[in-house]
């Protein structure tokens, strides 16, 4: 009976020391690794076994040891995304999961600025949207402050600040009153990505003609086109000249030269003459009469 | 009103016989922190692309085959994906990935249209063959950004990250 009873406890001892040991054989990892930083896996048991690292973004197979610490160097695992590790040894197969996470180090931006071209003094005529990436082209998730700049002619600069959300920065700009080429930066950290925003002229505001006799002709000149911001509409922009008289209408498109269209109509006493360009619309003159 | 739309599973068709279930997908309201409107056909065509995206992918990493990502991903998403192929070749190994649900909410349009980004709350299998011996399959409940920007007929995935829930 004695007997009876020792084997039995022997054998519930072994039980016990078979469950530890099953229980001990998990994988041991860490929740999350920074990408491309070292780490290392815990296991137990003894023996060969494979070790995978499985992810869309990456994979390992690494032959290990069982019951001690395999070690991935810096620089092997470093694309961010959720991985599966599967220890698979002769008899047992032990499995987890982790996550590499992205640097907080930007290292790249991917800087959109729309449109390329655009007139000045446009309420939130200029768009940009920034990506902001680590140095493993991971996107890094968490908020990140991004500065855009946007110089105008004069020097002074538009900043703003706007903190990024999943990834992603976006803000939207009028363009500044001032003509020309200007560098659209955005910056984070000692990031930084420039894009060239063209800006031209608006419509001509104030459009003016003034008309003179000679013979029996009119000449008609405008006053130096400008938009609203006083920026010299470029040469090449049609104005029309509209001539009414007794009934019939005659109609002159002109394109500006330095600045200014100028056309000869013919010189009716009591004719009516307009101008304009595109849907601005000018003066009018009434001759003669 | 609070809207969800649940999308036919006809678009994903298992191509293998590794789980032939369709993926549950389930489109949460949109949440956009952007200026542009979302029209109903590009969230619908965003949504069908991407799920699509979801099944090269499988089949891609089934059969280790780079040229099947070329329709539905670009850019940096290719590249890791088509680098990991490559690996699994070079180890002898593939993988089985079988999505089962999606839980999807478009979260950014940016302002000129060029872009779209999404959240796949998703849950997939992953079976890992090694020299077509199976050696585990793995269930993964985890959260995807996706960024997708439009291809001459298609949305295309440019970004697609997995990051902690």
């Amino acid at each position: 009976m004695e007997l009876k009873l020792k084997v039995l406890l022997i054998g519930l001892m072994t039980a016990a020391t078979q469950v530890a040991t099953a229980q001990n054989s998990n994988i041991g990892l860490p929740n999350t690794v920074e990408a491309g930083k070292a780490f290392s896996i815990q296991s137990s048991g003894n023996g060969k076994a494979v070790l995978y690292i499985v992810g869309p973004d990456q994979v390992l197979r690494r032959d290990v040891e069982l019951g001690g610490t395999t070690s991935i160097p810096a620089g092997t695992l470093y694309n961010a995304g959720h991985y599966v590790a599967i220890l698979v040894g002769a008899s047992s197969t032990d499995s987890g999961a982790f996550d590499v996470v992205p640097t907080n180090q930007p290292a790249a931006l991917r800087f959109l600025a729309k449109p390329s071209r655009l007139p000045v003094g446009l309420h939130n005529g200029i768009s940009g949207v920034v990506y902001v990436f680590d140095s493993y082209q991971n996107l890094i998730t968490v908020p990140t402050p991004v500065f855009f700049e946007l110089p105008n002619a004069s020097g002074s600069v538009q900043t703003h600040s706007v903190t990024s959300r999943d990834g992603a920065a976006w803000l939207t700009l009028d363009s500044t009153q001032k003509e020309g080429a200007t560098n659209f930066v955005a910056r984070v950290g000692g990031i930084s990505s420039a894009r060239v925003i063209e800006q031209v002229p608006g419509e001509p505001c104030g459009l003016r003609m003034s008309a003179r006799q000679t013979g029996q002709k009119l000449e008609l000149q405008t006053d130096p086109v400008r938009d609203c911001s006083g920026n010299a509409v470029p040469d090449g922009t049609i104005v029309t000249f509209t001539e009414t008289y007794n009934g019939s209408q005659s109609t002159a498109d002109v394109p500006l030269k330095r600045g200014i269209a100028h056309i000869e109509m013919p010189a009716y006493d009591g004719a009516r003459i307009s101008v304009a360009s595109g849907v601005v619309m000018g003066n009018e003159i009434r001759w003669g009469r | 009103m609070i809207k969800s739309l649940l999308i036919g599973c006809s678009l994903l068709v298992a191509t293998t016989g590794f789980g032939a279930d369709q993926a549950a997908v389930r489109v949460e309201p949109t949440n956009l922190q952007s200026p542009r409107h979302l029209e109903k056909q590009t969230e619908a065509a965003v949504i069908r692309d991407y799920l699509q995206a979801w099944q090269s992918f499988d089949t891609a990493f089934d059969q280790n085959r780079i040229e099947l990502l070329d329709r539905d991903f670009v850019g940096s998403a290719k590249d890791k994906l088509a680098s990991t192929i490559h690996g699994q070749a070079k180890l002898g190994i593939h993988t089985r990935y079988q999505d089962r649900a999606h839980d999807l909410q478009i979260v950014f349009y940016s302002p000129e249209g060029l872009s779209i980004q999404l959240i796949d709350n998703v849950e997939y299998d992953v079976q890992v063959l090694d020299h077509d011996k199976v050696q585990t399959t793995q269930k993964v409940k985890t959260r995807y950004i996706a960024v997708l920007t439009p291809s001459e007929v298609r949305w295309r995935v440019r970004i697609f990250q997995s990051t902690p829930e």
